[in-house]
C-alpha cells in the first residue's frame, strides 16, 4: 500500500492519503515500540555481571619473566615503545637456566617495563616473542589514579642481584681484556695482510 | 521593579478589602491539594518517562537507587536543588527569573478548573475550559521571556518557534473542546464529566448520553475530534514529535539552554504538569473525567479521584510511549498539520455536531 503512484493521484486524493498514512505509519510505530517494550532489555549490569571475553581478546599484556631470555625483540616490535628492557651480559660461570621452552637463558633481565597507559593493545609484541613469555590477558580492569602506576614492572632481580650480576661481568670483561693483553703481548704481531687482488671484471654481456 | 513592587502593594489592600469575608487561608487550602498532587505525579512520571524509554530501546534504565532504582527521581531532585543556579552574564537578569516561574504559573492556573472528583473543583467558575485555554496562553510569554531573556541564539530559535507551534496549535484545541461544549451545552468541567456520568456508553468519545441515532452519527466525529485534540495538546505541550522548541538535535535545549538548577527544574516541572493538564482536559471533555467507567459501581467523590487519575496518567504515558516513537516533525509539517489538516476537520466536525444535534 506504500508504493502507490502519488503522480496517479488528484490533489484531494494525496491529502487523504497523507493523513491515512501518518496515521497509519504512526500506529505501526507504535505497535512496535509496544512490543519492545516487553522484550527483555538487552543490558548487561557491568560490574554486577561481566561478559566471558572471547579466548583471544588482547587486553592487558602479561609478562613471564622466568621464560624471558632478555632477546629484545618485543621492544624492537613495539609501536609506541612501550616496552623498555636493559639487559647484563650472564658470565660463564653463572647458569640462568633455561626456560620453559627449552632455550637456554644468556643475559640477566634487570630491567623489563611496560607502560600500559601508552600500549595500543596490538599485540606485536606477542608474535616475535622466541619463548612466548609476553602475552595478551583478559584482565581490562586496571585503572589506577596516578599515571605512573601504570608502567609496570616485571623485572625479578633485586638491586643486590643487579649489583652482583655487574660486578661479575665487570671483572669478567677485565679478565678477558687482561687476557687478550697477554695474548697480544706474548704472540708476535702478524705480518700485515697483503692487498687482496682485485677479481677479474666480469664481462659486462654473458658470451655467446 | 521597584515601581512595580508599589503598584502592587497599593493594590493589596483594594483586593483584601474586597474579600474580606473570605480568609486567605481558604485560598491556600484550596489550591494546595493540585499543587501537590503535581510535585508527586511529577516524580512518578520522570521515573515513568525513563523506564518506559529504555524498555522501548531494550534497555533497563535505573537500576541501583532503590528496587529498580525507584528513588532515582528524588536523587534527581536533590541533584537539581544543589546545582549552582547560574545567570549569564549578558541576559536580562529580571526576565530570566521570572520566566520559568511564569510558565509553572500558566501552567498551574490552568489545574484551577480541573474536576479531579465531583467533590474537589479548585475553582467553580462557568467559564471553565475558557478560562484554561487562556491561562495555559501564558506559557507562551513564559517561554518567549525565558528565550528572549537568555541572549542566546538557541534560545531565542526555540522561543520562536514555541510561540509559532503554541498559537497555532490553540486553534485546533479550541475547537476541538468546542465540540464538546457543543454536546454538553457548558463549559464547566465538571458539568460536563457530570454530563457523561454513568458508564462508558455515556462518554462523548462514544457519542455521549444520546438517543441511539444520534450516538452513532456523533461517534465518528466525536472521535476525530478527540484524536485532534490529544495531539494538539501535546503539541502544545512541546514532547516529541513536536519537540521543535527544544529540539535538542539542533537547538541544544531550545528555550531552557542558560537554565539550570531549580530554574530547569520548574521548566521541566511545567512541562511534566502540561502533559498533566492537556491528558485532563480531553479525560474531562471526551472520557467521563471522574466518573466510573461501569456506571454506578466503583463511583463516588473518592473513586473519582482515582477514575481520573488513572485516565489522565493513562494519557501521560501515550504520550511518552508516542514520544519514543515518533521523530521530530519539521516546521512545515507542523503548521501544515496544524492549518492544513486539523483545522478543516474541526471545521468539519462543529458543521456535523452542530447539525446532528439541532435535527
Amino acid at each position: 500500500m506504500f508504493d502507490i503512484h502519488y503522480s496517479s493521484l488528484t490533489a484531494v486524493q494525496t491529502y487523504f492519503r497523507n493523513i491515512w498514512l501518518a496515521l497509519y505509519t504512526a500506529l505501526i510505530g507504535m505497535r512496535l515500540t509496544w512490543r519492545h517494550l516487553f522484550t527483555p532489555a538487552v543490558t548487561i549490569q557491568y560490574p554486577d555481571v561481566k561478559l566471558k571475553l572471547p579466548e583471544r581478546a588482547r587486553n592487558r599484556l602479561y609478562v613471564n619473566i622466568d621464560d624471558c631470555i632478555g632477546c629484545d625483540q618485543c621492544s624492537m616490535a613495539c609501536p609506541v615503545d612501550c616496552i623498555t628492557i636493559e639487559t647484563i651480559k650472564g658470565t660463564p660461570d653463572q647458569d640462568l637456566g633455561t626456560t620453559s621452552t627449552g632455550n637456554k637463558k644468556r643475559l640477566h633481565v634487570p630491567v623489563f617495563d611496560i607502560d600500559i597507559a601508552k600500549c595500543c593493545y596490538c599485540g606485536l609484541c606477542v608474535y616475535p616473542c622466541p619463548t612466548e613469555c609476553i602475552v595478551m590477558t583478559d584482565v581490562y580492569e586496571f585503572s589506577e589514579f596516578d599515571r605512573r602506576n601504570l608502567n609496570y614492572h616485571y623485572s625479578a632481580m633485586t638491586p643486590a642481584e643487579i649489583a652482583v650480576a655487574k660486578e661479575k661481568l665487570r671483572k669478567y670483561d677485565e679478565e678477558q681484556a687482561a687476557k687478550k693483553a697477554a695474548a697480544a703481548a706474548a704472540a708476535p704481531k702478524p705480518p700485515a695482510p697483503a692487498a687482496t687482488a682485485t677479481p677479474p671484471p666480469k664481462p659486462e654481456t654473458p658470451p655467446n | 521593579m521597584e515601581e512595580l513592587g508599589k503598584t502592587i502593594l497599593k493594590l493589596i489592600p483594594v483586593i483584601g478589602d474586597q474579600l474580606a469575608d473570605i480568609s486567605v487561608l481558604v485560598f491556600v487550602i484550596g489550591a494546595a491539594p493540585p499543587l501537590i498532587f503535581i510535585l508527586l505525579y511529577a516524580l512518578v512520571t520522570l521515573y515513568t518517562e525513563m523506564k518506559v524509554s529504555a524498555h522501548i530501546q531494550d534497555r533497563v534504565a535505573y537500576m541501583y537507587t532503590g528496587y529498580h532504582g525507584i528513588l532515582q527521581p528524588v536523587a534527581d531532585i536533590l541533584k537539581l536543588i544543589q546545582k549552582e543556579d547560574t545567570v549569564p552574564d549578558s541576559a536580562d537578569k529580571t526576565l530570566f527569573r521570572l520566566a520559568p516561574y511564569l510558565v509553572f504559573i500558566g501552567t498551574y492556573a490552568g489545574f484551577a478548573v480541573i474536576p479531579f472528583s465531583s467533590a474537589y473543583m479548585g475553582s467553580n467558575i462557568n467559564l471553565g475550559v475558557f478560562y484554561l485555554i487562556a491561562a495555559s496562553s501564558i506559557v507562551v510569554i513564559g517561554l518567549l521571556m525565558s528565550g528572549w531573556a537568555s541572549n542566546n541564539k538557541w534560545s531565542l530559535l526555540g522561543a520562536m518557534r514555541s510561540a509559532a507551534q503554541l498559537v497555532s496549535y490553540e486553534v485546533p484545541t479550541a475547537l476541538a473542546v468546542l465540540v464538546a461544549v457543543m454536546i454538553t451545552g457548558s463549559l464547566n468541567l465538571n458539568e460536563v464529566s457530570k454530563f457523561q456520568d454513568g458508564g462508558i456508553q455515556n462518554w462523548i468519545l462514544f457519542g455521549g448520553p444520546m438517543p441511539i441515532t444520534q450516538k452513532l452519527l456523533l461517534l465518528p466525529f466525536t472521535f476525530i475530534t478527540f484524536l485532534i485534540l490529544f495531539l494538539a495538546g501535546m503539541a502544545e505541550v512541546n514532547r516529541t514529535p513536536f519537540d521543535l522548541p527544544e529540539a535538542e538535535s539542533e537547538l541544544v535545549q531550545g528555550f531552557n539552554t542558560e537554565y539550570s538548577g531549580m530554574k530547569f527544574a520548574i521548566f521541566y516541572l511545567a512541562e511534566y504538569a502540561n502533559m498533566f493538564l492537556v491528558s485532563a482536559v480531553a479525560t474531562s471533555l471526551f472520557l467521563g473525567g471522574w466518573s466510573s467507567p461501569f456506571g454506578s459501581f466503583m463511583s463516588g467523590p473518592v473513586w473519582g479521584v482515582f477514575w481520573f487519575v488513572m485516565k489522565g496518567m493513562f494519557f501521560v504515558f501515550v504520550q511518552i510511549w508516542m514520544r519514543w516513537t515518533l521523530p521530530r516533525l519539521r516546521v512545515d509539517q507542523l503548521m501544515y498539520t496544524s492549518w492544513k489538516v486539523m483545522t478543516p476537520f474541526l471545521f468539519v466536525c462543529i458543521f456535523a455536531v452542530g447539525l446532528i444535534l439541532v435535527l
